[in-house]
């Protein structure tokens, strides 16, 4: 049973700002899903809470699971993994040009999604052992790159899902980073990059769909053609500059409702909130989004053990990724990869996923006291 | 690695610190920029066309009629650009695929704006794309305001056409606020009175997402309807007068003479405005401009030749008021004089001992001969210039000319020449240097028998209807008494020039003309047309107190009193049947 001690550790904190943003991310989505003609309004809203009541259910359950049984199981659950995503590519369900979806009859997922804590949990297993003290060699790293990220990765992309794949790659690579590797590999490898850059750089070029080229040319010139493939990049700027300093209230933003700015209850949520509440409601947000990502980073110092740390390091990656590259993508300073923003896209699975983290997160920090323990 | 961890921690500071930097870029510098694309995304001006002015005849009757018709048009981004579809919907509306693609392409609308693809369909072609509109995703039927001339060819000159607009009027400033796409007045009244009769567009503000499907109107500038004009023409004496020039080429003004108002202004030939209606084709287009007979001039105010002996109303006037002759003064016609040369009178035998009123009856040109002895140049042009001519009426309409009255200060300046006596024998029988135009010579005529008022001769029905004479000559009362006596025996001596215009029913003066072509008789068999002589009538009746007075020209028609008096007489008999 949950001892008392963990209920006063319990960080509130980590639970109420999420689900603050997650509730504003139902009100921005009913907003921007509003029929603007006489249609019914999508239950798009509806669904979304649904989902939070759910990824609430589940934080209670993640947290109330010490994460040391998590790191026993990470291996198989990592296999488990990987089985899904075989599974997803040979039976999956179809959606918007991928094969993303496993169909259980009563609720479809996106295994993928739920790869990625999969993915934290066997690799903070794995580095947590190396020891501190010594540097991760170049054996070692393309090991734990071939079994960790690689097959997943084929596998994600395979799909195709390149939004996933870069955040692993991002985790991977971070992970590994802070874990700490020798100057010499570091060196190497920026070396290697910059020299089969353009080697490398032809090959993903060509390897890449034609919608994922065209939303870099879009990227690099959205001006090239506006009404084409600039189009995303181009309204997401237009939504969020028309905003201005307050905004133009909610439910008086025009560009998700007329659609103008298509994908607008997904991907591009932010714009629409920035639409309607302006810089001053954009920065609140930010900040709000800026403190789960430090409390984060702070539970991980104040990890009790190294698996915690990696752990909660991994999921921060994660949840700060996610948000950095959509934002990123949204304000037209990336190019536009199908990336989701935490807790406010709409989303279930997304959601879910990301409540997970938090839970790993609440999960570490109220039990950082081993000595109690 | 709790030091690595702070670095992260750096890092996702710094990375916050750009995103604030970029918000603050987008939402703050840039925001008046981006918050105007917004706009221009979802917000489109619709003009609201203003109905036109209807153009009334002096009883009130409309000549004209703003009616709809109908565009096909699509929308580009609604429709597949497939082979298949755009040749199912050639066949639909009857064109090619490869029309339907080349109009797409030719367009310069702006997104989501309908492309034109036929103008002007017919009621059926509307019907059979209504029907066969949802296999089209895009396609409409737009209605446009158009024009239709009730009266067809009739008073064209007049009323005028619609076309739109060119390329010089899209840049001119009155045109400024004119819709582009819009029919303005090319011609005639419609023209000249363009900017009343077309009122001001209305603008329609509305909100459209971004298929193009209006969300709400913001703001709507209801259009103000053009002024209606109602004319002094009474088109059942136009449509006479029209009739009778059927076949010929020539004018036609009625006015009255004491006010100036035009009951008629015929031109032949004419023209059909209606061909004008939604843009003229190019065929039409260049038939009527390469058509030798010239439909487009409006010869009532844009011709002017010798008014022949419709002049000698002025020569004896001046010789009247100059005292040169009296009532009583009597020279002797022997069918020629010389002066210098030769002066034939048009009746070889001649007339025998003539006073001012049998020279006036019979035309005699021997007598006008000896006044233009007596009479100088200068002071004969000095009537004609009272009496209108040389300088422009000033009607209503674009392109009158002036016609022309000589003088020795004119001669000398532009010839470099003295001027000769003879020249005044021609000037006095209206050969020679004259040229008038028959809209002056109805004025003319008018103001002769309203004792020298001149009224200007105007198409558009005054409010005021005590309308002031423009400019008076003085005359004494008896010689204009003793010049409508004779002109009245014109028409009603046995021996009057103008006996073809003898009525039953009224009272008609007048005077006959003809304007020499080619000089001397061209003698034995049929004169070919184009060497015919023009022909002039001008008329009035009754005597006392003229309600009408009526100017004719026919070109090539031979001799004034045989083809231009009966039609005279026809014009005025059909003003007094109507009452």
């Amino acid at each position: 049973m949950i001892d008392r001690r963990l209920l006063n550790n319990f960080d509130w904190s980590i639970l109420v700002v999420p689900l603050i943003v997650s509730l504003i991310g139902v009100m921005t989505i009913y907003s921007a899903t509003r029929p603007v003609l006489d249609a019914e309004q999508e239950s798009f809203y509806l669904r979304q809470f649904y989902w939070i009541i759910l990824s609430l259910f589940v934080f209670f359950v993640v947290v109330s699971v010490d994460y040391k049984w998590f790191i026993r199981f990470a291996y198989p659950v990592f296999i488990f993994g990987i089985l899904l995503l075989v599974i997803v590519l040979v039976a999956g369900k179809k959606g918007m040009g991928a094969q993303r979806w496993i169909n259980l009859g009563f609720l479809s997922f996106q295994p993928a999604e739920f790869f990625k804590i999969f993915f934290i949990l066997a690799l903070s297993r794995y580095l947590s052992g190396t020891g501190q003290a010594t540097m991760l060699g170049m054996s070692e790293l393309v090991k734990i790159a071939a079994v960790f990220f690689i097959i997943p990765a084929i596998l994600i992309l395979k799909q195709p899902d390149l939004g996933t794949t870069v955040i692993l790659l991002f985790i991977f690579t971070a992970m590994v980073l802070t874990a700490g590797i020798r100057k010499k590999i570091i060196l190497i490898t920026v070396i290697a990059l910059v020299v089969s850059l353009p080697f490398a750089g032809n090959i993903i070029w060509k390897g890449l769909k034609g919608y994922q080229k065209q939303r870099i040319i879009a990227f690099i010139d959205p001006q090239a053609d506006p009404r084409g493939i600039g189009y995303h990049i181009t309204q997401s700027k237009v939504s969020i500059g028309s905003g201005g300093f307050l905004g133009k209230g909610y439910m008086k933003g025009t560009q998700g409702p007329y659609r103008f700015l298509p994908e607008n209850h997904t991907d591009f949520i932010f714009s629409i909130f920035a639409e309607e509440r302006g810089f001053l409601g954009s920065a609140v947000l930010f900040m709000l989004y800026f403190f789960i990502i430090w409390r984060g980073f702070d539970t991980a110092k104040k990890a009790r053990d190294t698996e915690g740390c990696f752990l909660v390091l991994g999921v921060t990656f994660m949840f700060s990724f996610y948000f950095f590259i959509n934002i990123g993508m949204t304000l037209g300073m990336m190019p536009v990869v199908g990336v989701p923003l935490p807790l406010m896209s709409y989303g279930g699975t997304a959601l879910l996923s990301n409540f997970m983290a938090l839970s790993i997160i609440e999960n570490v920090r109220m039990r950082r006291f081993a000595l109690y323990y | 690695m709790e030091r690595r961890i702070t670095i992260a921690v750096y890092i996702v500071i710094f990375a916050f610190l750009v995103f604030f930097l970029r918000l603050w870029d987008l939402q703050i510098i840039k925001g008046n920029e981006y918050r105007k694309i917004d706009e221009r995304n979802r917000l489109r001006v619709i003009d609201i066309p203003a109905p036109r002015g209807i153009i009334y005849d002096t009883k009130k009757r409309a000549l004209v009629k703003n009616i709809p018709t109908f565009d096909i048009a699509v929308v580009r981004e609604d429709l597949p650009e497939d082979e298949a579809t755009l040749s199912s919907l050639g066949r639909l509306i009857g064109l090619s695929a490869d029309d339907i693609r080349k109009r797409l392409s030719r367009a310069t609308a702006k997104p989501f704006q309908p492309v034109r693809l036929k103008q002007n369909v017919s009621f059926e072609e509307v019907a059979r794309v209504e029907a066969r509109k949802i296999d089209f995703p895009g396609l409409q039927v737009n209605v446009v305001g158009a024009r239709q001339y009730i009266y067809g060819d009739s008073a064209s000159h007049v009323v005028g056409y619609l076309g739109r607009l060119s390329i010089e009027q899209l840049n001119a400033p009155e045109y400024r606020n004119v819709p582009r796409e819009s029919f303005i007045g090319q011609f005639g009244i419609e023209k000249v009175y363009d900017a009343a009769l077309r009122g001001i567009a209305g603008k329609k503000i509305i909100e459209v997402d971004a298929v193009g499907s209006i969300i709400r109107v913001v703001r709507i500038q209801r259009p103000v309807k053009g002024r209606d004009i109602n004319l002094t023409i009474d088109i059942d004496l136009q449509v006479e007068a029209e009739k009778s020039l059927e076949g010929k080429a020539g004018a036609v003004v009625a006015l009255k003479p004491d006010t100036g108002e035009i009951l008629a202004l015929a031109s032949a030939p004419s023209f059909d405005p209606n061909l004008f209606l939604r843009g003229i084709s190019y065929k039409d287009w260049r038939r009527l401009v390469s058509d030798p007979r010239k439909p487009f001039l409006n010869r009532a105010i844009q011709s002017q030749y010798a008014p022949g002996s419709t002049f000698k109303i002025i020569t004896a006037i001046a010789a009247l008021e100059q005292g040169i002759v009296t009532g009583n003064t009597t020279y002797t016609c022997r069918g020629s004089i010389y002066f210098g040369r030769v002066f034939r009178c048009w009746k070889a035998g001649g007339h025998g001992r003539v006073r001012l009123y049998k020279a006036l009856v019979e035309s005699c040109d021997v007598y006008f001969y000896e006044i233009a002895k007596k009479l100088g140049i200068d002071t004969l042009a000095q009537y004609a210039f009272g009496f209108g001519l040389g300088r422009r009426t000033g009607i209503e309409l674009n392109g009158e000319v002036p016609g022309f009255v000589p003088t020795s200060a004119w001669k000398l300046e532009k010839r470099h020449e003295k001027w000769y006596k003879g020249e005044t024998l021609n000037t006095v029988i209206g050969q020679g240097y004259l040229s008038a135009t028959p809209i002056q010579m109805a004025k003319l005529i008018a103001a002769v028998v309203n004792g020298g008022r001149l009224f200007k001769p105007h198409l558009l029905k005054y409010a005021d209807t005590d309308i002031r004479p423009e400019s008076i000559v003085k005359i004494k009362p008896e010689n204009i008494r003793l010049v409508k006596k004779a002109l009245m025996g014109v028409v009603a001596d046995r021996d009057g020039t103008g006996r073809l215009a003898r009525s039953e029913i009224v009272g008609i003066g007048g005077k006959t003309g003809t304007t020499q072509v080619v000089a001397g008789d061209v003698t034995g068999g049929e004169t070919p047309d184009k060497y015919k002589d023009h022909a002039w009538f001008v008329a009035f009746a009754p005597g006392e107190n003229p309600r009408i007075a009526v100017a004719v020209f026919v070109e090539h028609g031979g001799h004034g009193s045989t083809s231009a008096a009966p039609i005279a007489k026809r014009i005025i008999e059909a003003y007094y049947r109507q009452g």
